[in-house]
């Protein structure tokens, strides 16, 4: 019995997975940053399916509207125009085919042979309110406040650290 | 209470368990009826949008505005829908079609999608996401890609530097938008729009009226209208990314921009001025749309008055401002938010109102200080006399 | 009800893709595009084991949070360093920026 959900998120996987496809076989770099979008957004409704909401839009305001974005800017500006018609693969792209099946066939059939994979769903308590307890986990000291403020430290390294290796010096 | 829209929803629930329905079924054709119920009063809205556009900056000129077509030139809007329609629909030679033609459907439809987490009463919400604050800040995340599709996609370069332009504004005054989104989730204790209405028994803008400066200001400049409306300069890079958008293309844009107004109106009103909120909603649900709109409309009215009274700022003005000025006065006004949240818990609701009130003039007042004295500072640095190169001293140098 | 080893096996299909993506392709950003695509497999994973394993617990989303910043990071730093190289180099293919090489 094929429930509603399965159909579902069957479907999802899949278009996402063509999409990904997709993105590592475009011709045309712009194309393939624009599927990347595509693959990012059906990962977004993965996280809304295991009801990890908040995660879902995170994914979309984070994944999408800034990384996706800066993709496309950085495209845009080291462009050539000789670029979008050449070969798109490099020389050993057949290894890369067989180490990515071998890969996926040792990780599908490894994680599927494992007995915690066929688990029932665990209950999820319906008064909890995960988008509470991950923002106290975030701040308690007996929580993750360490890797927190060492996440933000990075992202101020890299946010000046990307200003200066980008800056055009005259 | 009484409330048609939930009693006509329970009579069709029970007609369609009637005619033997699985209830999963019911319930995606309910929210089916519900997603067309909204989408259709929204563009309806919309259409008349323009009208309410048109007339407005009319009277703003001191001229009349459209008035042949019907009374008060109310058909208009369906002239002008029905001109887009009929133009021919061309893709520019070189363009990319299916981009170019998904990005004008791409920024209506970002637009939209927000309707759907707006309070429109008590009753009645399209979706009650306890992240109802971020999915407003994805949708807007969704409508940058649209822009950079539209101008990437023309192949013109002047369309691609406008595009380029409007990310780059667009991008930065998320940032100050998003802080100040956190003072009405610290106020409410809930991300959730819903929740931030019901918890407004006082207005917000009277808790964190910087907040709502600050919202107001970059959800101008998010919509890319006046004073911020560089990029759609028609004096210097003519209509910037949609310059090959013709016909109902261009309608779409237009619509779409028009209709982020009023929802950015809406979504003000629903965070500082208490959405559906009004004198008579707990007798009658159905007024808080009555008063959802009143309120979005007057919002709307306030940002057609900014934009047609002031002139346009540069485009390093304007990122100065962002960086300068609304990022740090935002992180401030959270941080005084948040503590002043702390040290009130316990207090009575008018000390917690007085409270907040009387911080934020604080921070008002010190931020005018610093600006009269920076100015102050500016005029003096001006004022003190260069010296010019001048003929007695190339004469006093030789002797 | 989604058995977990369903997610699992989406999640090393779309990590295969993304390898796929760093090893073939002759762009630099082409790679990079794959490599995020490495992370949201990873993502999924956490998730996945978050929700099925033990949701009461928070550590799995708190994983998938740090591993968007880093995410977000390194893209950031990356992008700022093609943009550099194609400054000087006038080319972003990866074959063509092997000064180290003989």
């Amino acid at each position: 019995m094929v429930t509603s959900i399965q159909i579902l998120f069957i479907l999802v996987a899949i278009i996402t997975l063509g999409c990904a496809l997709m993105v590592v076989t475009a011709r045309n770099l712009v194309h393939s940053a624009l599927w990347l979008v595509a693959a990012l957004f059906g990962v977004a409704i993965v996280f809304a399916i295991l009801e990890a909401g908040f995660l879902a839009v995170v994914q979309v305001v984070i994944y999408i509207g800034a990384i996706a974005v800066l993709i496309i800017f950085a495209i845009m500006l080291t462009r050539r125009i000789a670029q979008d018609s050449g070969p798109r693969f490099n020389e050993n792209w057949g290894w890369a085919v067989v180490i990515a099946l071998v890969l996926f066939a040792a990780l599908g059939w490894m994680l599927a042979s494992q007995p915690v994979a066929h688990a029932p769903l665990a209950p999820m308590d319906a008064r909890a309110d995960p988008l509470r307890s991950l923002g106290l986990a975030l701040v308690s000291i007996n929580g993750y406040v360490l890797p927190f403020e060492l996440a933000s430290v990075l992202l101020l390294a890299a946010l000046i650290g990307s200003i200066v290796v980008a800056w055009e010096m005259k | 209470m009484l409330d048609p829209i939930n009693l006509i929803a329970e009579w069709l629930r029970g007609l369609l368990a009637g005619w033997g329905l699985a209830p999963g079924l019911i319930n995606f054709i309910m929210t089916l009826l519900g997603v067309l119920l909204i989408a259709i009063f929204v563009l309806v809205v919309d259409i008349f949008l323009v009208w309410v556009e048109r007339k407005v900056v009319a009277r703003f000129q001191d001229r009349l505005g459209p008035n042949r077509l019907g009374p008060f030139g109310l058909i208009q809007p369906f002239a002008d829908v029905i001109k887009l329609l009929i133009k021919e629909d061309i893709t520019p030679d070189g363009a990319d079609r299916v981009v170019y033609n998904i990005a004008p459907i791409l920024a209506l439809a970002t637009v939209l999608v927000l309707w759907a987490v707006i309070p429109f009463s008590p009753t009645m919400l399209g979706s009650d996401l306890n992240v109802g604050i971020l999915f407003f800040v994805a949708a807007g995340a969704i409508g940058t890609l649209g822009i950079l599709m539209a101008g990437w996609a023309s192949n013109n370069k002047y369309a691609l530097l406008g595009a380029f332009r409007t990310v780059a504004q667009v991008v930065s005054y998320e940032v100050p938008m998003v802080i100040t989104l956190l003072v009405p989730v610290i106020l409410a204790r809930s991300m959730s729009i819903g929740d931030i209405v019901k918890g407004q028994s006082l207005w917000y803008i009277v808790l964190a009226p910087v907040a709502a400066f600050i919202f107001l200001t970059s959800a101008i400049a998010e919509l890319g209208r006046a004073p911020f409306d560089l990029i759609e300069a028609e004096s210097e890079i003519v209509a910037g990314f949609h310059i090959e958008y013709t016909g109902m293309k261009f309608g779409l844009f237009y619509a779409g921009e028009l209709l982020h107004a009023l929802t950015m109106g809406a979504l003000f009103s629903s965070f500082f001025l208490g959405g559906w909120r009004g004198p008579g909603v707990d007798a009658f649900p159905l007024l808080g749309v009555f008063w959802l709109f009143v309120k979005a409309f007057f919002l709307y009215w306030v940002i057609m008055w900014v934009k047609y009274s002031l002139p346009r700022i540069r485009i390093d003005h304007m990122l100065n401002f962002n960086w300068k000025f609304l990022t740090p006065l935002a992180l401030v006004a959270m941080m005084v938010t948040a503590v002043m949240d702390k040290v009130l818990a316990q207090a009575s609701q008018i000390i917690y109102a007085a409270g907040m009130l009387a911080a934020n003039i604080v921070i008002i007042w010190v931020t005018l200080y610093i600006l009269r004295s920076y100015a102050h500072a500016e005029r003096q640095r001006v004022a003190e006399p260069k010296p010019v190169a001048t003929p007695e001293l190339g004469k006093a140098s030789r002797n | 009800m989604v058995p977990l080893s369903w997610y699992l096996i989406f999640a090393a299909g779309l990590f295969s893709v993304g390898l796929f993506g760093v090893l073939a392709r002759k762009n630099a950003i082409g790679i990079l595009m794959g490599i995020e695509l490495m992370l949201n497999a990873v993502n999924v994973n956490l998730v996945a084991f978050w929700r099925y394993r033990e949701p009461a617990g928070i550590a799995g989303q708190v994983f998938a949070v740090i591993v968007f910043a880093v995410a977000a990071a390194e893209v950031a730093v990356g992008l700022a360093l093609f943009i550099s190289i194609y400054r000087r180099r006038n080319t972003i293919a990866a074959d063509q920026i092997d000064l180290m090489k003989w």
